[in-house]
């Protein structure tokens, strides 16, 4: 894959007729040859570190694309970056200027170079000059809130790419429910430009009205969270789409959740990819089944995964290089593999997600994993989704309690059973699976659960 | 219902659920032979928080443990108020 810069590959026609949709605009790629959106002040960006602070992810889109090969290093922000934290990542990057558009937040004012982005190209006065290598900065959300600046490359960004054979046949179509400035969402962007096009979302946009737009502009490949699928079968409107394959990461792929998508899609391959922003993407699961296959550790290949302390650790050219800012934390061992935080069990030759290592409820000293309550309860056919937390218990320190969200769009079952009949079926479903002390006390039937910007299920701080 | 219907109600109900046989309850019923383990105690509490609205054992004055069913039912009635 791309040895060269992205917009040298993509103005030298790594996907000829390859489009970029946003909510209201579309950017043929072949236009970025000899147009820009930075109004004729790319080349004062050239070796600056750069904070791409556009709210609109079009002009984001097309700054990441023009800035690859001219900025010393740009800084990938999410629309919903607390003002508060952006002098902190400033100072992490060194930046020393901005890309801003009419709706950046105005929090940038200590930046001495402010270049203003619109999603509407103008003609190239000058021929781009020559180009360097630019470092790519993504951010994530660190325990306390205050991000942590991740860099990668572009060469790490695009190894899980490569090897992949150009599409031939027919022009992809991608689209994604991430936002393309988190590590998930620029997976997507990337195999976008380079195989075809790509349907941008926008946290405006009803789920509903997303879907449609991205079914009119015949999309094929589209990923996001478990979350953000639950979210879309809730929405009624599945089936303005019709694309061949169905990508989950982000979150546990739970098996009720990879069911539904089968049965939403039947003709598309559902496939759950385990990635993250520093130990980049490690391998994806295309047999329907939650968990992966136990034959993936400790075998070589391009991807090295093991288990240390039950947690999954990666090594792989598609990791990120390290933590920028002052004292920050070392992101790889010395042997090079990343400690992903999350924890595996491995049952009859495959390994589950058990959740995050800091997530764990401790009921009078036995553990319990949210997420594989949540996998139990998710399996009643009324239950769209659920969150499992811990409750503070005089007696045995926590227990273990549930909310639930019925499905009540329901799979021709007729109408949900009363709140006190599911509680109780969904108490005896646990109770049949579940050591007892893993069984919530108490479970409460919501009609909605916070989902954050990243598209993950809220989960309060253990 | 009563604070001690409820109480009984829940002592039933948490008895069931784990399938333990509970033991008649009288008010000198000593808890450790009530046929309990702590993880019912566990849940009966968090139950009754809900039901009743009060955690005695989270209060900010000292109480006393209950030892006999009786004393259980007489800390929640002095705290339901």
């Amino acid at each position: 894959m791309p040895s060269e810069s992205l917009w040298k590959s993509i103005s030298s026609g790594a996907s000829p007729g390859g489009r970029l949709h946003g909510i209201r605009h579309t950017i043929p790629l072949a236009d970025l040859a000899q147009a820009t959106s930075l109004g004729g002040h790319l080349e004062e960006l050239r070796e600056k570190s750069v904070l791409l602070l556009t709210r609109d992810q079009l002009t984001a889109a097309l700054a990441m694309i023009e800035l690859d090969g001219v900025a010393r290093r740009m800084v990938l922000c999410p629309p919903d970056l607390a003002p508060e934290h952006v002098p902190s990542v400033m100072q992490g990057a060194e930046a020393d200027a901005c890309i801003i558009d009419e709706a950046s937040a105005n929090s940038q004012a200590l930046i001495p170079l402010r270049v203003r982005a619109t999603p509407v190209l103008t003609r190239m006065e000058r021929p781009r000059q020559g180009s360097r290598y630019t470092e790519w900065v993504l951010l994530t959300s660190g325990t306390t809130g205050v991000p942590k600046l991740v860099l990668h490359t572009l060469a790490s960004l695009t190894s899980a790419l490569a090897g992949r054979a150009r599409a031939v046949v027919e022009p992809l179509v991608w689209s994604t429910f991430y936002d393309i400035r988190r590590y998930g969402g620029l997976q997507v962007f990337l195999r976008g430009v380079h195989t075809g096009s790509l349907v941008l979302s926008d946290p405006s946009e009803a789920v509903s009205d997303f879907l449609s737009r991205a079914g009119a502009a015949g999309v094929t490949h589209i990923s996001g969270t478990p979350s953000h699928w639950r979210g879309a079968l809730m929405s009624g409107a599945a089936a303005s789409i019709a694309p061949g394959y169905v990508r989950l990461s982000g979150e546990i792929a739970d098996q009720s959740i990879l069911d539904s998508l089968h049965a939403a899609y039947p003709a598309a391959v559902v496939a759950h990819a385990f990635a993250s922003t520093e130990a980049g993407v490690a391998f994806e699961v295309r047999d329907g089944r939650a968990g992966f296959p136990a034959a993936l550790i400790d075998s070589p290949g391009a991807v090295e995964l093991r288990v240390r302390e039950e947690t999954l650790q990666i090594r792989s050219a598609g990791t990120a290089r390290r933590y920028l800012g002052n004292g920050a934390e070392q992101l790889r061992a010395e042997d090079g593999f990343v400690d992903t935080g999350d924890r595996v069990e491995e049952r009859a030759g495959r390994f589950y997600f058990m959740g995050r290592r800091g997530g764990v409820i401790n009921v009078g000293g036995l553990k319990v994993h949210p997420e594989e309550v949540e996998a139990v309860i998710n399996t009643h056919p009324w239950v769209r989704m659920s969150l499992v937390r811990s409750r503070r218990n005089p007696i045995t320190g926590a227990v273990v309690t549930a909310e639930v969200v019925v499905n009540d769009i329901g799979a021709g079952l007729g109408s949900p059973p009363p709140a006190e009949v599911l509680t109780r079926e969904l108490t005896d479903r646990c109770r049949r699976s579940l050591a007892p002390h893993k069984v919530p006390a108490m479970i409460r039937i919501v009609p909605a659960l916070e989902v954050s910007p990243s598209g993950k299920l809220v989960r309060p701080l253990a | 219902m009563s604070v001690k219907s409820t109480i009984t109600a829940q002592f039933q109900q948490v008895a069931r659920e784990q399938d333990r046989t509970l033991a008649p309850l009288a008010d000198e019923l000593k808890l450790v032979q009530s046929g309990l383990d702590s993880l019912s105690f566990a849940i009966i509490v968090a139950r009754l928080e809900d039901s009743l609205g009060v955690d005695p054992f989270n209060a900010t004055e000292a109480v006393e443990f209950p030892v006999t069913f009786g004393d259980f039912v007489r800390l929640y009635e002095r705290f339901a108020k």
